[in-house]
């Protein structure tokens, strides 16, 4: 310790010293971007954070709001857990998710199930294309294996360890660490069941836009994909903004695309009939 | 005597033998080492399947981490099926099906709901099973994930369509599971009558452990 820092208030000088340091990772408080699409009020703006490559953030979100996800820099791993935010015992369900809707691939159109028939979030856009509902992530042992390492605490933190933090931080458990879906890191199943990792590195700047259905709590881990063939631990940061946005009209598109995806905005619009 | 063709080829002294009724749920603990064998009595029945540590259950079998580990979807002869902490639960030792399927999940009322319509919320399901179950234990909905169906066909087309099949299943076929920890197993007998896993006619199966 130095003697500038040895007592009290140098200490405390010292610390607000920092003030106005930016890194490439962060929340930016109160919340501002410049490429909000042109029909979002800035005044808008809920969240406005880049995810380090290997960090984690959760995030309340309402329903009706939209969270954007960028792939700042092209090899971002965006896995996520989702909890119905007053219930958290109700939560995403990957495999209703694909057997519902009769498809294994996420994409534009698609919804997130949880495991009570109703639909969590909904993806309005996406231009990556290439995302996982079978994988899951890491875990401490995986990357302990892969990488030596696998520890919060190491430089190698796994998904699932980022995911108990996060999940830790609304009061939840090891219990509720569910399957997940991860965004922008693909996996092609072949017809003898053999798993094809779509890994990239892919062109910077793809984006997903999703649209909260039910007041939801997102954990997102930014952690290098389970299957990610790379030797060295690669990951990129993750950007995340969310702002306001109108409850699902009965007329939107992806509200009535489908039977099965009807149904589950129907009991979800049931759950809200208070 | 005519030997018992459910017995062929186990090892090991017989502990427990029971037959789970259709649509019913089954719990029981099986120590390491111990095998348990599922025998589909008259063919194409589903059977859904959790596992949690006996010493830990917030530690349970995870559908994502054994396939990741496999690099494969499809649960044959060979799979280790692993938990959420990356650990080997039970073995697959020898199964006279093809493969079997994690992806599909459990039937629940309310994904019955959504799959084939409001007028089946009523009809009994598989989580059901597996609440009833886990919940004499102190288990309850936070511990249901996503499980094996044993004896069930999700095949993934190109286009990423799924779909539950007709069952590659047939009658007297069985499945071999080795404990590699102390376990919990919870299934569910799946009573589900809308789509081809039970044939659309739910039956019972037989549930064989043998001594280590």
């Amino acid at each position: 310790m130095t003697d500038t820092l040895a007592n009290p208030l140098a200490a405390r000088d010292h610390a607000r010293g920092m003030e106005g340091t930016v890194t490439e990772s962060m929340p930016i408080l109160p919340p501002v971007a410049q490429d909000l699409p042109p029909e979002v009020a800035a005044a808008d703006l809920l969240w406005e954070e880049t995810i380090a490559a290997g960090g984690y953030a959760t995030r309340r979100l309402s329903r009706g709001a939209r969270l954007r996800l960028i792939d700042v820099k092209g090899d971002a791993c965006a896995s996520l857990l989702v909890f119905n935010a007053e219930m958290p015992a109700e939560r995403l369900n990957v495999a209703d998710t694909v057997k519902v809707q009769w498809n294994a691939y996420l994409g534009a159109g698609k919804l997130l199930l949880s495991d009570m028939g109703r639909v969590l979030l909904s993806i309005l856009e996406d231009d990556a294309g290439t995302h996982d509902t079978f994988c899951g992530t890491s875990n401490a042992a995986t990357n302990a294996a892969k990488y030596g390492d696998g520890s919060n605490s190491g430089s190698y933190p796994s998904g699932r360890d980022r995911f108990l933090l996060g999940a830790a931080k609304h009061g939840l458990g090891r219990r509720d660490v569910h399957p997940c879906v991860t965004l922008f890191k693909g996996a092609w199943i072949e017809a003898d069941g053999t798993i094809t990792p779509q890994i990239g590195p892919f062109a910077p700047g793809r984006s997903v836009v999703l649209r909260a259905e039910m007041d939801v709590i997102v954990v997102i881990a930014n952690c290098p994909h389970v299957l990610d063939p790379r030797e060295d631990w690669t990951v990129t940061p993750l950007r995340a903004s969310a702002w306001r946005g109108a409850v699902t009209s009965h007329d939107d598109p992806v509200r009535t695309a489908t039977p099965e995806g009807l149904r589950a905005f129907q009991n979800a619009e049931d759950y809200f009939r208070r | 005597m005519t030997a018992d063709p459910h017995l062929s080829s186990l090892a090991g002294a017989v502990i427990h033998d029971v037959v789970v009724p259709a649509r019913a749920p089954w719990l029981h603990h099986i120590a390491a080492g111990q095998t348990l064998r599922i025998v589909d009595l008259e063919g194409n029945q589903a059977v859904d399947f959790l596992l949690y540590s006996a010493e830990d259950d917030a530690e349970r079998y995870s559908a994502q981490d054994t396939v990741s580990a496999q690099g494969n979807l499809f649960l044959r002869a060979g799979t280790a099926l692993l938990s959420n902490e990356g650990r080997p639960m039970m073995t697959i030792a020898a199964t006279s099906v093809d493969y079997h399927d994690t992806i599909g999940g459990a039937c629940s009322c309310e994904s019955n709901t959504l799959r084939y319509g409001h007028h089946t919320k009523a009809e009994h399901a598989c989580v059901e099973n597996f609440l009833e179950a886990n919940l004499t234990e102190g288990r309850g909905k936070r511990d249901i994930v996503s499980n094996i169906n044993f004896f069930m066909n999700v095949p993934v087309e190109p286009d990423g369509s799924l779909g539950i099949v007709d069952g590659i299943s047939a009658p007297g076929l069985t499945v071999d599971l080795r404990a590699e920890m102390d376990v919990v197993v919870v299934v569910s007998n799946c009573p589900q009558v809308n789509n081809p896993c039970n044939g659309f006619n739910p039956t019972p199966v037989r549930m064989i452990v043998t001594a280590a």
